[in-house]
C-alpha cells in the first residue's frame, strides 16, 4: 500500500516536472542565448492559458486542437516583447536589464486584470477530461497528456537546436555572439528568434495546463521561481539539462511535500536550488 | 565637474531640504497624507541602506526583504515577550539582521551577477515560507505589537502620525550620514573597487569577500532598523507585508528609479515612486481593474529603457547642457 502511494506521488512529480521542464526550456534558451534573466516569462504561460481559454469559452474549440494557434501568438509576442524592450537593453547594466523584464512581468498582469478581470477561471470538459487508472495508480487525464505534450515540446526544441542549421546558428551565437556574427550569423535575428521560441515554449506549457489548472492574471508567480531553479539546476543555457532537472525539481517538491507538508514544497524546491548553486553553479549539465 | 562653487549651493540645498522636511508635516495635517509622506521617508531610507550594497559595492541583492523582516521580527518578539524598548528592540533587529547577512553572504559572494541575485531570492523567500510556518513568531496571522502606553519610550502613538514621521525623518538622516561617511572613507573606495574592477582590486590585495561582507553587514543593519519601525508604525506585522518578495524589488526599484549609488538617489526614487503609487492608487486603484499596476509597470520599463542612471544621472545631464555655453562665455 505505502508502496503504491509512493509511485504515485513519484510520477505525479514527473508530470508536473515534463511542465516545469518546458517552461524553464524557453528561459535557459533566453538566458543562453543573450545573458538575460526573463521576470516575464511566467506571464508568457499565462498568455497562453488565456489563449487557450478565450478559443474554448468563445468557439467552443478544444485547447489541444488551438494548440497551433497558440504558439504562433505567442511566438509573435515573443518578438514583440524583442522588439519594443529587449532590443533596446541589450547592452544596458544588469540592473536595467532586470527590471525592464520585471516592469514587463506587472504589465502583463496588469493588462490581464484590466482585459479579463482577476477571476479564478477553469476549462471544463476538454477533450482531455477524465481519469485513467493504471495497474492500481490513479492519473487524470489532462495530467498525462500534459506530460507527453511536455515531452514531444521540449524534444522538438532539442531537435531544432541540434539536428537544423538555424539551431546551430542559435547555438553558436550563444556560445559567442562576435565570432558568429563574423560567420554571418545576424546576432540581432537569432536573439529575436529565442525570444520567439522561448515565449513559444511557455505559451505550449500554458496550454498544456489550461485544463487543470485554475487561470488567473498572476498564475506566472507560481511558475517562475521554480523555472529559475530548473534552469540553475540543468546549467544556465542547456535544454537538455532543463529537461532532466524539471524531472527533478518536480519529484523533489512532490515527494519533500509529501513528507514534510505541502506548505514547505517551496522551501525545499529553493534550498534545491541554492544547494546547486552553491556546489556546482554551473549546474548539472551545464558548460563551466 | 565645475570647481568649489557648487558645494556651497549643495549645502544650501540640503539646509534647505531639511528645513521643508521638518515643517512640511505641521503644514500637511491630514493623517492620510502624513502616512503618504511618511512612506517616502520609510522607503529612501531602505533605499539608501541597500544602496550600500547594491550600488556602491554592485551586488544587486534582490532579497533584502529578508533583513527589514528580521529586524520587525526581533524588535516585536522582544517587546512582545520581554518588554524591551523597541528603541534597544531596533539596535538588537539591526545586529541579528547583520549576523544572518554575513552567514547568507559568506557562501553567496561566491556567486556573480544574475546568479547571486537570484540566490538571494531564494534565501528571502524561504524564510518567508518558514516564518509562515513558524507558530511561535505567529505564523501567518502574524504578530500584534502589544498594547502598551503611549509615548516615545515605547514607540507607539496612537492619536498622532506626527511622531512616527519625525522618526523616519531621523532614521532618514542616520542612514545618509552613514553613508556619506562610508563614500569618503577608504571602504568606498573598496566598494566601488569591487563594483568596476574586481580582478584589479584583488590583485591589489583587496579581499573581495571580506570587504562584500562588510558591505552586507552594514547595509542589512540599516535595512532592519527600517523593519522595526514599519512594525512600530503599523503595530502589525506578518510574513505578507515583511518578508514578501515585491519589497525587497521596491528596495531596489526606489534607488534604480532615483540613481544607483548616488547618495540622495533613493531619497528622489522614493519620493517619485511612491507619488506614483499613490496618485495611481488613489485614481484607478479602486476599481480592482489593475490600471494602478499597467501605469506603474510602464513607468519602470521607461526608466529601465531610457533612464538607466536615472534621476541623478538625468539631473546631471541637464546640468551639464547648461553648463557647457556658460564655460565658452
Amino acid at each position: 500500500m505505502t508502496g503504491e502511494i509512493l509511485l504515485q506521488t513519484l510520477l505525479s512529480g514527473v508530470l508536473i516536472g515534463l511542465i516545469y521542464a518546458l517552461v524553464a526550456v524557453g528561459l535557459t534558451m533566453i538566458f543562453g542565448v543573450m545573458d538575460i534573466v526573463n521576470f516575464a516569462h511566467g506571464e508568457f504561460l499565462m498568455f497562453g492559458m488565456y489563449s487557450s481559454f478565450w478559443l474554448f469559452s468563445l468557439f467552443a474549440l478544444d485547447p489541444l486542437i488551438t494548440l497551433p494557434l497558440t504558439v504562433l501568438m505567442l511566438f509573435a509576442l515573443g518578438l514583440v516583447v524583442y522588439q519594443l524592450v529587449i532590443k533596446r537593453i541589450i547592452n544596458a547594466p544588469p540592473l536595467s536589464q532586470i527590471f525592464a523584464t520585471f516592469g514587463m512581468m506587472i504589465l502583463f498582469r496588469g493588462l490581464a486584470q484590466f482585459f479579463w478581470k482577476p477571476d479564478f477561471r477553469t476549462i471544463e470538459n476538454s477533450y482531455s477530461s477524465g481519469k485513467v487508472v493504471f495497474a492500481g495508480l490513479h492519473f487524470g487525464l489532462p495530467q498525462i497528456i500534459a506530460g507527453v505534450g511536455a515531452i514531444l515540446a521540449t524534444g522538438a526544441v532539442w531537435w531544432f537546436i541540434n539536428r537544423t542549421r538555424l539551431g546551430a546558428a542559435l547555438e553558436a551565437t550563444a556560445q559567442d555572439k562576435d565570432a558568429a556574427q563574423l560567420m554571418g550569423i545576424p546576432s540581432q535575428r537569432m536573439f529575436a528568434l529565442a525570444w520567439g521560441i522561448g515565449a513559444a515554449c511557455a505559451g505550449v506549457a500554458g496550454v498544456l495546463l489550461s485544463s487543470f489548472f485554475p487561470i488567473f492574471p498572476e498564475v506566472g508567480a507560481n511558475f517562475i521561481l521554480i523555472a529559475f531553479v530548473v534552469v540553475a539546476l540543468g546549467g544556465f543555457g542547456s535544454v537538455s539539462g532543463a529537461f532532466w532537472a524539471g524531472i527533478i525539481v518536480g519529484v523533489v517538491e512532490v515527494v519533500g511535500g509529501f513528507l514534510l507538508g505541502p506548505e514547505y514544497k517551496m522551501a525545499i524546491v529553493l534550498s534545491l536550488f541554492l544547494l546547486v548553486l552553491l556546489v556546482r553553479p554551473q549546474g548539472l549539465m551545464g558548460r563551466a | 565637474m565645475t570647481a568649489h562653487r557648487p558645494n556651497t549651493r549643495r549645502n544650501a540645498t540640503l539646509a534647505l531640504a531639511l528645513a521643508v522636511a521638518c515643517i512640511l508635516p505641521l503644514v500637511v495635517t491630514s493623517p492620510s497624507h502624513q502616512n503618504f509622506l511618511i512612506l517616502i521617508l520609510m522607503f529612501a531610507q531602505v533605499g539608501v541602506a541597500w544602496n550600500i550594497l547594491g550600488g556602491y559595492a554592485g551586488q544587486v541583492s534582490l532579497g533584502h526583504v529578508a533583513f527589514f523582516g528580521i529586524g520587525a521580527y526581533t524588535s516585536t518578539m522582544l517587546f512582545i515577550h520581554a518588554g524591551i524598548s523597541p528603541w534597544l528592540g531596533m539596535l538588537a533587529g539591526g545586529l541579528v539582521s547583520s549576523c544572518f547577512a554575513v552567514a547568507i553572504g559568506w557562501p553567496c559572494f561566491r556567486l556573480k551577477g544574475h546568479y547571486f541575485s537570484m540566490a538571494t531570492i531564494a534565501v528571502a523567500e524561504i524564510l518567508q515560507v518558514l516564518f509562515t510556518n513558524w507558530e511561535s513568531v505567529g505564523g501567518a496571522v502574524g504578530l500584534n505589537v502589544p498594547l502598551a502606553e503611549q509615548g516615545w519610550a515605547n514607540m507607539v502613538f496612537n492619536t498622532s502620525k506626527l511622531p512616527y514621521y519625525y522618526i523616519a525623518l531621523g532614521l532618514l538622516i542616520v542612514t545618509l550620514l552613514a553613508n556619506w561617511a562610508i563614500e569618503r572613507s577608504f571602504l568606498g573606495y573598496y566598494f566601488r573597487a569591487i563594483k568596476d574592477e574586481p580582478d584589479a582590486a584583488s590583485s591589489l590585495g583587496i579581499s573581495l569577500t571580506r570587504y562584500k561582507l562588510v558591505a552586507i553587514a552594514i547595509s542589512s543593519f540599516f535595512t532592519a532598523l527600517g523593519g522595526s519601525f514599519y512594525a512600530q508604525k503599523e503595530l502589525y506585522i506578518d510574513p505578507g507585508s515583511v518578508l514578501s518578495t515585491s519589497l525587497s524589488i521596491k528596495m531596489a526599484l526606489v534607488t534604480i528609479l532615483g540613481g544607483v549609488g548616488s547618495l540622495f538617489g533613493p531619497v528622489l526614487g522614493s519620493t517619485l515612486l511612491t507619488s506614483i503609487e499613490e496618485v495611481t492608487r488613489q485614481a484607478f486603484g479602486g476599481s480592482g481593474m489593475g490600471t494602478d499596476l499597467i501605469l506603474y509597470a510602464a513607468i519602470i520599463i521607461v526608466v529601465a529603457v531610457y533612464y538607466p542612471t536615472g534621476i541623478v544621472g538625468w539631473l546631471r545631464q541637464i546640468r551639464r547642457r547648461y553648463a557647457k555655453p556658460e564655460a565658452r562665455g
